[in-house]
């Protein structure tokens, strides 16, 4: 018989389900429907696997890191189980290097203590001292880059990007999360196309994960709408300008919201209304949004209504 | 034959959501109440929901209708904004080409769950 463990005890669960055999031994699981649909129940196993029967309708990105649905699974092999966001493991950097991206945002470079994966995409919880700490972005790639990228925009005021802009220098330790979160690129359907949008330094997981589908061999078009009030916000424009030369199927849209765009490249407007004008129907893109919390949340919902399906849309929580 | 396996099962259901929830999200008298909530996990609830609706496995109680809408009663939710859903579960069927028997019995169901849904 399969054992459940949980919390750091172990339970045999014989035919029930994960949910009915915590619930019994008085574990509070959040539920709601217990018949697989509303996903209220959502588990992590971080030893052992279910069977694909408990992740058939989640999205594939969280069931690559092995979500799945308490109520409908039924463990056939042992199996450690925790509730999401329960547990952040502490990781040990150096810093390796920064540099100055455009007049605000600071490219960051850190060098695990040890093995860290990550997709890229994902996102680290960056520490100034033991409670105060941000969520940023990767902007690496595991296959492509040595160290792990971030791209720190300076917020007025901002108590951690205040201390990374005027005290982190290279050499210095620091520490982070372990990476989380759902918004990466999962290989597999390669002909899919794909949509960008993001918001100044919410360029910095786009830009890895348009280099991770690259690298994947993703077919697909693949367009990436950067936002900026000003031209003076972009950055990574040569490489992403490359990457589109080298790349057939690969366009970037740099859109300026506040000054005239005179360059016959870069469009004139607000990155989602022209991403949107410029695709009008969404049906089969994934679609990827990131940086300013009004243009992702409105543009989950314009993507949705201009029929992208609820589980090709990515973005983070932050 | 089941209701639900009559409809078409979980594809018809699939398919269902894709449309209802698009409709429910473009519908000035109730889409306010959508604000800010996570999508999928919402669209996950329009799948219970339908699902509900069609006769389908699922274990919803009252009590959990009730605490489930609570906070949406305190921001007004009333009869008014049940019927718009109602109406729009309709257009979903008949966009889907549902038999008219069977959208009423689907409504039947999705009604039952009026006062729950209110809090009344």
């Amino acid at each position: 018989m399969p054992k459940i463990t949980y919390g750091g005890q172990s339970f045999e669960c014989g035919d029930h389900s994960v949910l009915e055999c915590l619930t019994a031994q008085g574990i509070s699981v959040p539920h709601s429907c217990r018949s697989g649909v509303c996903q209220t129940c959502m588990m992590q196993a971080v030893q052992g696997s279910v069977p694909q029967q408990a992740q058939n309708r989640i999205k594939p990105t969280l069931a690559a890191q092995n979500y799945f649905l308490a109520c409908v699974c039924h463990p056939e092999q042992d199996i450690e189980v925790i509730l999401p966001e329960t547990s952040e493991i502490m990781v040990k950097a150096t810093v390796s290097g920064i540099e100055h991206l455009n007049a605000d945002i600071l490219g960051i470079r850190l060098k695990p203590s040890q093995p860290f994966p990550y997709k890229a995409g994902q996102f680290i919880n960056f520490y100034k001292d033991h409670e105060t700490a941000r969520c940023y972005s990767l902007a690496s790639v595991p296959a492509l880059d040595d160290d792990l990228h971030l791209n720190v925009r300076k917020i007025p005021g901002g108590l951690v990007s205040g201390w990374i802009s005027e005290n982190l220098k290279a050499g210095d330790k620091v520490t982070i999360s372990q990476a989380s979160g759902e918004c990466f690129y999962v290989p597999g359907d390669a002909a899919q196309n794909i949509l960008l949008i993001a918001t100044g330094s919410g360029l910095a997981p786009l830009y890895g994960i348009l280099r991770d589908a690259l690298l994947n061999g993703h077919h697909g078009r693949i367009k990436l709408y950067h936002g900026s009030y000003s031209s003076a916000g972009f950055y990574l424009v040569d490489e992403l300008r490359e990457l589109a030369q080298s790349h057939a199927n690969f366009r970037y849209v740099p859109c300026v919201s506040h000054e005239e765009a005179g360059d016959g490249f870069t469009q004139q407007g607000m990155v989602l209304d022209v991403a949107l004008r410029d695709n009008p129907s969404l049906s089969g893109w994934r679609v990827f949004l990131c940086g300013n919390p009004d243009m992702v949340s409105a543009g989950k919902r314009e993507a949705y209504l201009s029929g992208a399906g609820i589980n090709d849309i990515y973005a983070d929580p932050f | 034959m089941s209701l639900y396996n009559e409809i078409g099962g979980e594809a018809a259901v699939n398919a269902a959501v894709d449309i209802f929830y698009r409709k429910v999200l473009k519908d000035d008298r109730i889409k306010h109440f959508f604000d800010g909530i996570d999508m999928a996990k919402q669209a996950a609830k329009q799948k219970a929901f339908l699902t509900l609706a069609f006769g389908g496995p699922n274990s919803y109680s009252g009590a959990d209708m009730r605490k489930g809408h609570a906070h949406l009663v305190a921001k007004g939710l009333n009869d008014s904004h049940f019927d718009a859903v109602m109406e729009n579960l309709g257009a979903t069927l008949t966009e889907l080409n549902v038999p008219a028997n069977l959208i009423a019995q689907a409504a039947a169901i999705a009604e039952s769950t009026r006062k729950d849904v209110l809090g009344k």
